[in-house]
């Protein structure tokens, strides 16, 4: 590795850093927009004048904004992530257990989705235009075309209404052995990796069909490389860097994306959490959560980005 | 008896299950039936499903999992702050209150053995002796007064700070009595004590977590926005105690989703489910459908400050324009009563059931409204899911308007902030008003001059003055009599429509039994978990 791939790569995580603090701010700018305050909410109904007012200052929300934010910053530069205005409860025990849960569901879907979709997408990129690379086009557009709800919604009826084989609802803490871990994740990791694989797929096909029609791999065929080394050598490494991107992206969409799934099956995982807090206008738990959110997708990105510098035979 | 053969339902099941435990007789069933077409015979066979179910032996064990319909991180454990059917759930089970009120709406003595008052303004309370919280400390006056001063204290955010507030002086008599000092005399004050927020708490408690009480079952585990699970309390002071081994609380917040958990066999009950669920839950057999009394509802409200409620015809005009019946049967599907237009709900000891409902006649309509000179305008009508229903009544309402020539401009507006930005604010909007068990409450909550939510912003010193001098009265039939003559003055002068009063509908598995009404909510009141058991 050169000072040039090194000099890209820390270029890349200090824009990074930038993302991270101005994704903090948009979010606390979007949040005071909101109409209403956690007080108010709170009181819901019940919320008048004089109750919100002495709530507010109970909470310290009688601060101006921009103070607030700066004292979240601090303590978050610190690692210390609040206490949620919700419940007072650490903001860190709220997050806990449902951030492992939701990197569970993401690392299963991952792992069973990526092989598939990869295996799929230069299998029916070798053999374009074949009968095989049809039916895969028409599947996908077919999977791409229902919305998550409907397979979820479908998926429940059919295996826990009628067949009775799974449970209608993931709790993911009671999974005490494969057996039940199965049960538990096979419905939300089947949905999602309906919606995740069709996107990895057709980038896949895209970026290997696009080297298969450079001219070094025309060369490599002339100079009697077999098909397959021809693939697996000369076309995919060249691919390596798109591909890389569309698992990073489809992936990253795991991590905050995923509350239609949590909903349905009543799935304890972070997507949820947000939506909560956001619906209590509860600052400390949106602001982590959001970095929790773009902390991952900036980590995927700028892995793809690293593997997209480092497969690049030019610069590396 | 086979159901297919006649268009008797679960719904109709649940129905006269409701009136076979409001205590409705036999013969009067009996009628209920032949007027919905049923041959005496057939008839028989069903009162006697229906009576089954209300009366059997309860039988010990389980785990009994019930999925409610709104959860969040807010969730608390803090009776004080408790918002929603989710907090009453697991407070009821961790924690009692002083009285109660039961399935008719009759307040009765829990922690509390005696609330006496000779003048309605200074009350003696006699605890329950024996009584141990969950931790092994006794319970004592000076609990008693912890918990109530709670909610004075505007820092706590207490949801009742307002109905708390004519309580001047808490004073310990001895270990088992104390004394409450009111602002004024109030001979409401057992049944106030029945409000779900007023759980007594021990002394001292800063940290709810725990969910220490003196109630039917022990705080296990608690995860606001996930669950809950509680086991059974083994000290528990009532004799007998809860029948299930263990409770189990989570919400599911989307619809479908929850029913479908339901027939899956994932859950035992789904709280509160949609009318336009209840078709699927009736097709499958082994389930029930559980219909609370009515103890909410969805009012149009025309501020009289603002144009055009500012004009009194254009009020009537609207009160004839609203067809009870059929918002009734297609917005609610059936379930819940008639309104006529005041906030006392059905089955309450203080409801005037002679005050009609102005009927639906859009002749008469069209003269107010014309007298009201309001045609060729377009009104708008704010409208959202956060007030239950009022999209579909609005729905309804336009068409009505429309056939008549009225342009009715209905603005959907999202839940979100929806009683910040428009309820109380808009000229012409819908709310949404739950129980509350006393006349008092809601007339000082939403009609006198000075309420903190008059809807309408109607003002009647006249109205004040009656509303002052019932609450002190002891004398009943006195009161009821005053509270009758309020009712008809809010139905004819208030901007305030109350086209409807809406019963919950919770769905239940078949096995489990000994569930009933109670006017302060679904589930009984949301203190199920204490009284179901499972049957065979």
């Amino acid at each position: 590795m050169n000072i040039r791939v090194l000099d890209l790569i820390l270029s890349r995580l200090f824009v990074a850093m930038i993302t991270l603090l101005i994704v903090s701010f948009a979010v606390f700018f979007a949040t005071n927009l909101l109409p209403g305050d956690t007080a108010s909410i709170l009181l819901g109904q019940a919320a008048t004048p004089e109750a919100a007012e002495g709530l507010r200052r109970a909470m310290h929300l009688d601060e101006p904004a921009v103070l607030r934010f700066i004292h979240w910053l601090l303590d978050f530069l610190r690692g210390d992530f609040g206490t949620s205005y919700a419940n007072s409860m650490p903001v860190v025990a709220l997050i806990g257990d449902r951030f492992v849960n939701t990197m569970k569901l993401a690392g299963i879907t991952a792992l069973l989705a990526v092989p598939i979709s990869l295996t799929l997408g230069i299998t029916s990129a070798v053999l374009r235009g074949s009968l095989y690379d049809r039916v895969v086009t028409v599947l996908l557009i077919g999977i791409i075309s229902v919305p998550e709800f409907m397979v979820a919604t479908c998926a429940v009826l059919f295996f826990a209404v009628y067949l009775k084989w799974l449970p209608a609802l993931s709790f993911a803490n009671d999974a005490h052995s494969f057996a039940d871990m199965l049960k538990i994740y096979s419905m939300p990791v089947i949905t999602l990796t309906f919606g995740v694989s069709a996107q990895i797929i057709r980038m896949t096909r895209a970026a290997v069909i696009e080297t298969l029609d450079t001219t070094y791999v025309e060369m490599a065929l002339l100079k009697g490389a077999s098909r397959g080394r021809m693939v697996l050598k000369h076309a995919l490494p060249n691919a390596l860097g798109p591909i890389a991107n569309a698992v990073a992206l489809s992936l990253s969409y795991l991590i905050g994306g995923v509350i239609i799934v949590e909903t349905i099956f009543n799935y304890p995982g972070i997507a949820k959490l947000m939506v909560d807090a956001v619906s209590t206008r509860d600052l400390p738990l949106i602001q982590t959560c959001a970095m929790i959110f773009c902390l991952g997708y900036l980590l995927l990105t700028t892995a793809a980005d690293i593997v997209a510098i480092l497969s690049n035979p030019r610069i590396r | 008896m086979d159901s297919r053969t006649t268009n008797w339902t679960n719904s109709d099941d649940a129905i006269l299950e409701n009136a076979v435990r409001r205590g409705a007789t036999r013969r009067e069933l009996l009628h209920m039936l032949l007027a919905g077409g049923m041959a005496m015979s057939a008839g028989s066979l069903i009162l006697g499903r229906a009576t089954d179910a209300v009366a059997a032996t309860p039988v010990a064990g389980g785990h009994l999992k019930v999925a409610g319909f709104t959860s969040s991180t807010a969730d608390t454990l803090d009776p004080a702050k408790a918002s929603n059917s989710t907090d009453y759930s697991r407070c009821c089970a961790l924690y009692n209150r002083l009285s109660v009120l039961d399935k008719s709406g009759q307040t009765q003595m829990e922690l509390a053995e005696r609330i006496d008052s000779a003048d309605a303004k200074i009350w003696t309370v006699k605890l329950r002796k024996g009584v141990v919280f969950h931790d092994g400390k006794p319970l004592t006056s000076a609990d008693v007064i912890f918990s109530l001063k709670r909610h004075l204290d505007p820092n706590i955010g207490s949801k009742v700070n307002a109905i708390a507030k004519q309580i001047t002086d808490l004073k310990a008599v001895d270990d088992l009595t104390l004394e409450i000092t009111l602002t004024a005399a109030n001979a409401d004050l057992p049944t106030i004590l029945a409000l779900h927020h007023f759980m007594i708490v021990a002394d001292g408690t800063t940290d709810f977590s725990k969910g220490n009480g003196t109630g039917a079952f022990v705080l296990e585990s608690f995860k606001p926005g996930v669950r809950s699970i509680m086991r059974k309390n083994r000290n528990y002071w009532k004799a007998g105690g809860p029948h299930v081994d263990t409770f189990e609380f989570f919400a599911i917040n989307e619809d479908n989703a929850r029913v479908n958990a339901l027939l899956s066999g994932d859950i035992h009950v789904a709280a509160a489910i949609n009318p336009r669920s209840v078709r699927l839950v009736e097709s499958r057999p082994g389930f029930v459908l559980s219909r609370s009394s009515s103890n909410s509802y969805t009012n149009l409200n025309m501020r009289l400050d603002m144009a055009p409620g500012q004009n009194k015809d254009f009020v009537t005009g609207m009160k004839h324009l609203v067809n009870r019946d059929q918002i009734l049967k297609s917005a609610l599907r059936g379930f819940g009563d008639i309104g006529n237009d005041q906030p006392v709900f059905p089955g309450n000891i203080y409801r005037n059931n002679d005050l009609r409902p102005k009927p639906f006649d859009p002749d008469k309509a069209k003269f107010y409204f014309k007298k009201a000179d309001v045609f060729g305008h377009s009104i708008p009508v704010v409208a959202s899911e956060a007030a239950s229903s009022s999209i579909d009544m609005a729905m309804l309402l336009q068409a009505n308007a429309a056939a008549i020539g009225l342009k009715l401009d209905i603005q959907r507006v999202p839940s979100d902030g929806y009683w910040n930005n428009y309820w109380l604010k808009a000229p012409v909007h819908f709310g949404n008003i739950n129980y509350r068990p006393t006349p008092d409450i809601l007339f000082s909550l939403l009609y006198a001059s000075q309420a903190p939510w008059n809807e309408s912003q109607y003002k009647s010193e006249k109205f004040d003055g009656m509303l002052v001098e019932a609450r002190g009265m002891l004398d009943q039939a006195k009161r009821k009599e005053i509270y009758g003559q309020l009712q008809a003055m809010i139905a004819e002068e208030a901007g305030t429509i109350i086209p409807a009063y809406i019963a919950a509908v919770d769905a239940v598995t078949a096995k489990l039994k000994g569930m009933e009404i109670n006017p302060l909510g679904g589930m009984m009141g949301y203190s199920m978990a204490e009284h179901v058991w499972f049957g065979a």
